[in-house]
């Protein structure tokens, strides 16, 4: 198993290395580079520079040289000083700005994981225990509808209803009052107040998808023999259900955390563009149109390797949980 | 869950040859020598939502195909005038509450909301416009071919028909939404012809071949899936230069999407051909001194097919939905196109939706065809599999 795990690492690390080449070369690909955009800029502002300055500018900021030399300085400094680059919209290093966004982000993110979880897994088993019945039925339907809405539409239709019927679209996550105020307990109420509808619409899709997983596997595991065995002994129905197909069940679930983890913090993205959530989303969405490369490189960079963790991390768990590819890695 | 006898009881892993010839019953025998598209088929039509997907679905692309003969107006045409009206209201009974087998729509006249100064439109129930059917309009060329200015619809001058209301620029919502159906729903079938070429080839390589060209390919492949989906295309989506003309737009967007769906196609035709490539009859074939390409053409991709039409038709939601994501961000389509995400982003502020709610309506749609294309996908994976019941 150990050496399994150690094996699935060490495989990683390429995969890394090309994942950053490319990530860096899609950065890049932009006509134009910031020093482009920032002279159109001081060209709106009345102001125009040479195109001696604007040479200048990118020699300093090394961005007349060959896009894999630029990767190369780029990777140094990344894995020497952990130095991301820097921000030329936010004139700032990179991690700066991560960091900033990073706390809320997370928050964001790990709430609607566990909402996920305790809405999903419940529903999936009553699901298929009652299989056919109207509650299934209903739940099969807002489960389709769920996946069938893009996140960021969903978001739209539900700050409508809050506008319509609260008076408040509940845009962002916190009211101007407590914008920039200390933390508080009333502050703390308004950003939960400001989450439901982020967690409930970054979270549907994922719900709606663990629904289908947790019903379709729950049927396949309750009419298997070692079910009708405890029946036949007598066990009470909920000790039975939860005993043996329950937790049969589960194993696709867990084994899938990590995309799923994954998935919910890119998916995050256009929703919080959406409902301007003050998390990662926006500020790479500007940083992309704004060919802040470094920030928008970063971010992709972060995701790419979140992706990539996640995976890992699922093969790993399933490799732990499930015996059959247990012995599978011992025999081979 | 109705059981379909004949396909259960030929196909049952459980029965021996001798016990399926008994429990044939008599009068179906036909399905012995039908072929697996018409068993399929036969599957496919009990499949009750399956089928009235596939209707809608073709509804929907005979919109496409038709878009400018359906639509009342053209894309560029407004009304200044008219900017945010409300969805018109068809009427058979007129005010008196006699019965007219000819629709109509009432004038409309823009007044002052007392309160707010806001425009509103209200119906003048005055005049009366019938509503014309194969009227002349805006000239066109019916399916790019035929020039012509014969519309399905439409009312005589100088009346309007804005059946699912008018935009912030007074252009009607139902024309723009019907020809922008045709961006919106190509899309995916040019992005997943392209991913499907891509897929068969690399995917049947990988398969048929297996050794160090799958090792390869199959690292290839987990490279590519190991991209975010969503933040790839943006930072694709972005990297489009700005200005360049609407069919590049269209095609820089059909290849960002099969940029990363081709690879999904590739695992399915990866791991069908390996579990067909050691069947007895492609080993017969390849005695026989079968060349390598026809035994993959000729043995091999009929055996895949309906795996493919599967997964093709199942891929096809997610790049609708991709496409009306980035254009809804501004990243795709432009204008003067238009696809459905597009039509969206009047919907991006939260005070335009609040006042003119039918701004949502190209939602539904989304929504609807992408619902359409799951439910035909599924009941085609139940209709394609032997071995279902």
């Amino acid at each position: 198993m150990l050496k399994y795990i150690l094996r699935r690492i060490i495989l990683v690390i390429p995969v890394l290395i090309l994942v950053s080449v490319i990530v860096f070369f899609i950065i890049q690909l932009p006509p134009g580079d910031y020093v482009t955009h920032f002279a159109a800029e001081m060209a709106a502002q009345g102001e125009t520079l040479t195109q001696e300055e604007m040479d200048e500018l990118r020699a300093t900021l090394n961005l007349d040289r060959h896009w894999f030399v630029q990767y190369l300085f780029w990777m140094k400094d990344i894995l020497l000083h952990f130095d991301f680059g820097h921000s030329f919209n936010y004139d700032e290093p990179v991690t700066a700005v991560i960091d900033r966004y990073m706390a809320l982000t997370l928050i964001v993110s790990f709430i609607t994981m566990a909402f996920t979880y305790l809405v999903a897994i419940p529903i999936g088993i009553y699901s298929a225990v009652k299989h056919y019945s109207i509650g299934d039925y209903i739940a099969s339907t807002i489960g389709f509808l769920g996946m069938a809405t893009p996140n960021f539409l969903l978001a739209i239709i539900l700050m409508y209803f809050s506008y319509v019927n609260f008076g408040d679209p509940l845009l962002g996550l916190f009211s101007s009052e407590y914008e920039n105020a200390a933390w508080s307990w009333g502050k703390v109420w308004d950003l939960a107040k400001h989450m439901v509808i982020p967690i409930i619409v970054i979270g549907t899709a994922s719900t709606a998808g663990l629904i289908r997983i947790m019903r379709g596997q729950l049927l396949d595991e309750i009419n298997k023999p070692n079910v009708v065995t405890a029946r036949s002994k007598g066990l009470s129905e909920s000790r039975i259900l939860f005993k043996y197909p329950t937790r049969a069940a589960l194993n696709p679930i867990v084994s899938t955390f990590g995309w799923t983890l994954s998935n919910i913090f890119t998916g995050s993205t256009i929703t919080a563009i959406v409902l301007n959530l003050p998390i990662q989303g926006p500020v790479m969405y500007n940083a992309l149109l704004g060919q802040d490369m470094y920030l928008a490189g970063t971010w992709l960079l972060f995701m790419a390797i979140l992706t990539v963790l996640g995976t890992l991390i699922s093969d790993i768990l399933l490799a732990w949980l499930d015996p059959k590819i247990r012995t599978e890695i011992k025999g081979g | 869950m109705k059981r379909l006898p004949l396909s259960k009881k030929l196909f049952s892993k459980n029965n021996t040859d001798n016990e399926v010839g008994s429990k044939i019953p008599t009068d179906n025998t036909e399905d012995y020598y039908a072929s697996q598209w018409s068993l399929i088929w036969k599957k496919l039509k009990k499949h009750k939502l399956a089928r009235f997907s596939l209707a809608f679905l073709i509804i929907f692309y005979l919109g496409v195909i038709f878009a400018d003969f359906i639509a009342p107006q053209g894309l560029q045409e407004y009304q200044s005038d008219y900017s945010n009206t409300p969805p018109m209201q068809i009427h058979f009974f007129d005010t008196e509450g006699n019965f007219h087998l000819r629709p109509f729509v009432y004038g409309i006249e823009s007044t002052r909301h007392p309160e707010t100064y806001r425009k509103v439109f209200v119906e003048d129930r005055d005049v009366m416009y019938p509503i014309q059917f194969f009227t002349e309009g805006k000239e066109y060329k019916l399916l790019g071919l035929i020039p012509t200015n014969i519309h399905l619809f439409g009312v005589e001058e100088p009346g309007e028909i804005f059946i699912l209301g008018t935009d912030g620029m007074g252009r009607d919502l139902f024309s723009r939404l019907v020809i922008g159906s045709r961006v919106s729903l190509s899309i995916p079938l040019v992005g997943v012809a392209i991913s499907l070429v891509i897929g068969l080839i690399l995917g049947g390589i990988s398969g048929y071949f297996g050794g160090w060209i799958d090792a390869i390919i199959q690292r290839i492949i987990e490279l590519f899936r190991s991209f975010p989906t969503l933040p790839l295309w943006m930072a694709l989506s972005a990297a489009i230069p700005a200005g360049i003309d609407v069919v590049m737009m269209y095609l820089y967007i059909v290849i960002i999407i099969s940029f990363i769906e081709w690879t999904g196609l590739a695992r399915v035709v990866r791991g069908q051909f390996m579990s067909l490539k050691n069947e007895e009859y492609v080993l017969a074939a390849r005695i026989a001194g079968v060349s390598t390409p026809k035994i993959i053409s000729k043995h091999l991709v009929p055996g895949i097919i309906s795996y493919l039409v599967v997964a093709v038709t199942l891929a096809i939601p997610g790049m609708i939905l991709a496409e009306t994501a980035m254009s809804f961000l501004g990243l795709g389509i432009r204008s003067p196109a238009t696809s459905w995400g597009v039509l969206l982003q009047e919907a991006q502020q939260i005070d335009n939706v609040a006042l003119y709610p039918w701004k949502l309506i190209p939602l539904f749609f989304v929504i609807f065809s992408v619902l359409c294309f799951n439910f035909f996908g599924d009941g085609l994976r139940d209709a394609a599999d032997p071995y279902k019941r």
